[in-house]
């Protein structure tokens, strides 16, 4: 064990919280206790206020201008907003969270607020890379750390400041898979050498089932609909959980059966032959690419990170200029522009192909979700009253229809990822790309987008994703297309051929 | 990251980033207070001579340098076709007159752009932002809230430069990129805005779950010395700036800005 690091109690009476401006509040009376030394998953629909539990627990929900609170909340008996330090925070986004520019100054920067001494913040720093399993120099830049890194330096930062409770929001919701097992296991590690008080928030119940010994799953508003010991939880509540987002094993999608429309027959659209891609003023990334699109096909394109999959999608997706082979839309997707989506005017690229990018707020143009959706109709110049039939069709489609009005910066997450789909759908491309379509997504908006491109598909439309996803890939009948790994290319180059 | 990414190397990368801080203050200040060639020219050579004694990459100089090497000859004409005509003039068209007078400020506007910019870039460019913050916090006293704060969101304009990209490209995507330029750049950077308070009120958040901001009285992890290497910077800093105005009213060339 750590020395230094004493496990925590936690101890909510009648507790609630109401955000600044909101009518109801996010959570209502709660109350709830934790044992030093337990570990806790938290589960919960988006909505039931567990982020904001975390905050609380973590001493960062803000003063009176934030919020309201009532009841009381206390970690080892004392407010945790007076005392940094009990409580340590680790959140969803691995790149809002490096503070610093080298690996060991951000680790040390919990240690430096809280006034520790110079000869103990090094110890520390160096105890905590270590317990995280981060391989890296204290001067190594955190620039170059890819996502599960970031995530784990940002681990070693919450311990080195020894925390008898930690908490983790979401920790692996943007990690590809090899990310989310790196920051488990560092997770699982730490807590072994701690044995610090654990609360952990995450859709994705696998990953964390074999770490945690008790379940509590809130209810709309904060109230605790169950808890208990992980199986039994996990068995007694299984369908209603899985009906509010929860990832729960053993329950799984629908079996989709997207027909054999994938014949030898589909007519081609798309082909790319021994095609070298990389982003614009960059190296180039991968060569030797090949690849036919047709219609009414699912295409997943899979492979390692930094592989250069988003870079394939956009290359193919006629956004960035392609580095060498050749890259042919048929005269059945061209339709009479060129023969290269990348020579296609802007305007040219609607109907044929829609892109769908991994975060959602770049794509947004508009100030209203209906404005957003009309905005690729309406560069076409058809017809006011088509347009508004096409997007009324989309906001019920993607149950949106509530939300005509609203901005679609202040979307939920998977709201944002519904409406980013339904600007591509909105003219009718024939070719349909998406980068990572399901990342951080729950289990009810995974189960929408699924059903959705199993009818885009039974439509006619090409549809090619790049994703981590292999359940993605078996349940919506996709090819696999992989993309060569970065190390056989570099070998490949180098060699004597 | 890279295009703030610090220069390691030379004499000049374990120099105190306060005191190269304080020899550059000291140079420029005193430059800007006249606007003869001749005290331009005498700080120029002198800060060419230091400048030999960095061990800098001549290629990274050059490089870092060239926006200035452009701007200062640029600014030099502007000065000469427009500058407050004075004696002989040698032609006239339309607003611009060239003159004895004028071509004698443009010159004196080109030196004295390179003898201020060019010791502001070397020193700057070798200094890393976070050992600057150190300094400034433990050598000059700066609020510890503000220069870490400042920092921390240095590091956000590498990513400002992603999201700018991406936004590019999704508008392409999005079937609007053909016209209206200056709407769509306008409505790029509101979106470009919103991502960044965004990603800023995360990273605050993050800090504060870090303990920033807290009662307890910061300690620093990295110790940030002052040298007597670090006084010496600052002595040459003052010695360039004291020949220069020494030769320059020596000549009787020192016009005073001020008043004149």
């Amino acid at each position: 064990m750590m020395p230094g690091t004493i496990p925590a109690s936690v101890r909510l009476s009648s507790w609630g919280w109401r955000h600044a401006g909101r009518r109801d509040a996010a959570v209502r009376d709660l109350d709830l206790s934790i044992e030093p030394g337990e570990r806790v998953l938290l589960l919960g629909a988006s909505g039931s206020g567990k982020s904001t539990l975390l905050a609380a627990l973590a001493g960062v929900l803000g003063g009176d201008e934030e919020g309201e609170e009532f009841g009381s909340v206390l970690v080892d008996g004392r407010n945790p907003a007076q005392q940094r330090g009990t409580s340590g925070l680790l959140m969803q986004d691995p790149d809002a969270q490096v503070v610093l520019a080298r690996v060991g100054d951000d680790v040390a920067f919990g240690c430096e607020n809280l006034g520790v001494e110079r000869s103990e913040i090094w110890r520390r720093v160096h105890a905590s890379l270590e317990a995280v399993g981060l391989d890296r120099p204290p001067e190594f830049p955190t620039a170059q750390l890819s996502g599960g890194q970031k995530q784990r330096l940002a681990l070693a930062g919450v311990i080195a400041m020894q925390p008898g409770l930690l908490l983790l929001d979401e920790p692996t919701a943007n990690l590809d898979p090899v990310g989310v097992v790196e920051v488990r296991d560092a997770v699982a590690s730490v807590i072994e050498r701690t044995g610090a008080t654990l609360v952990v928030v995450e859709h994705r119940v696998e990953v964390w089932r074999s770490l945690v010994n008790r379940v509590i799953v809130l209810d709309h508003g904060g109230s605790v609909l169950a808890d208990g010991a992980p199986d039994e939880i996990l068995r007694a509540e299984a369908t209603h959980l899985s009906a509010a987002g929860v990832w729960v094993p053993g329950v799984h999608a629908e079996a989709f059966s997207p027909g054999d429309l994938g014949g030898s027959d589909a007519q081609l659209l798309l082909e790319a032959k021994d095609l070298a891609i990389g982003r614009p003023r960059s190296a180039i990334i991968a060569t030797g690419l090949s690849l036919q699109i047709a219609a009414g096909r699912t295409t997943v394109i899979t492979g390692q990170n930094g592989a250069g999959k988003s870079t394939m999608a956009l290359t193919i997706g006629g956004l960035i200029p392609t580095r060498g082979g050749a890259l042919a839309a048929t005269p059945a997707l061209a339709a009479g522009a060129a023969d290269s989506p990348i020579r296609w005017r802007s305007r040219e690229l609607l109907g044929r192909i829609g892109s769908v990018f991994q975060s959602p707020e770049h794509q947004f143009i508009a100030q209203t979700v209906r404005d957003e959706l009309a905005a690729g109709p309406r560069a076409l110049h058809e017809p006011a009253d088509a347009i508004d039939r096409r997007v009324d069709e989309l906001l019920a489609r993607l149950r949106l229809d509530a939300l005509a009005a609203a901005n679609p910066f202040t979307l939920s997450g998977g709201q944002k990822r519904r409406l980013s789909v339904g600007t591509a759908l909105a003219t009718r491309p024939k070719l349909l790309i998406f980068d990572e379509p399901t990342f951080g997504q729950d289990a009810v908006t995974w189960r929408e987008l699924i059903a959705l491109f199993c009818e885009l598909r039974a439509e006619g439309h090409a549809i090619v994703a790049v994703t981590h996803d292999r359940e993605f890939a078996r349940a919506t009948g996709a090819v696999e297309w992989r993309m060569p790994d970065r190390r056989q290319l570099v070998d490949a180059a180098s060699g004597p051929s | 990251m890279t295009i703030i990414a610090p220069l390691r190397v030379g004499n000049l990368a374990l120099v105190n980033p306060v005191a190269k801080l304080a020899a550059v203050f000291i140079v420029s200040l005193t430059l800007l207070l006249t606007i003869d060639w001749l005290s331009a020219v005498v700080a120029l050579g002198l800060e060419c001579g230091v400048l030999a004694f960095t061990r800098l990459p001549l290629r990274a100089v050059v490089l870092r340098t060239t926006p200035l090497l452009i701007a200062a000859p640029l600014a030099g004409i502007t000065t000469v076709l427009y500058g407050q005509p004075s004696g002989q003039t040698y032609w006239t068209w339309w607003a611009v007159e060239i003159s004895e007078g004028s071509i004698a400020l443009g010159i004196a506007t080109t030196l004295r752009i390179l003898a201020v910019g060019i010791p502001a870039i070397v020193l700057f460019i070798t200094i890393d932002p976070t050992d600057l913050a150190d300094g400034l916090a433990q050598i000059v006293r700066l609020p510890a809230r503000f220069v870490m704060g400042g920092l921390a969101a240095l590091r956000l304009v590498g990513l400002f430069v992603e999201d700018w990209r991406a936004l590019e490209l999704a508008r392409r995507a999005r079937g609007v990129a053909d016209t209206g330029r200056l709407r769509r750049i306008a409505g790029q950077s509101f979106a470009l805005l919103v991502l960044s308070i965004r990603r800023g009120s995360k990273l605050a958040t993050a800090m504060e779950a870090r303990g920033f901001g807290a009662k307890a009285r910061r300690t620093w992890a990295r110790p940030s010395v002052f040298a007597a290497r670090d006084w010496t910077v600052i002595a040459i800093g003052c010695a360039v700036a004291a020949c220069a105005v020494v030769v320059s009213v020596a000549a009787g060339s020192w016009n005073f800005v001020i008043g004149s």
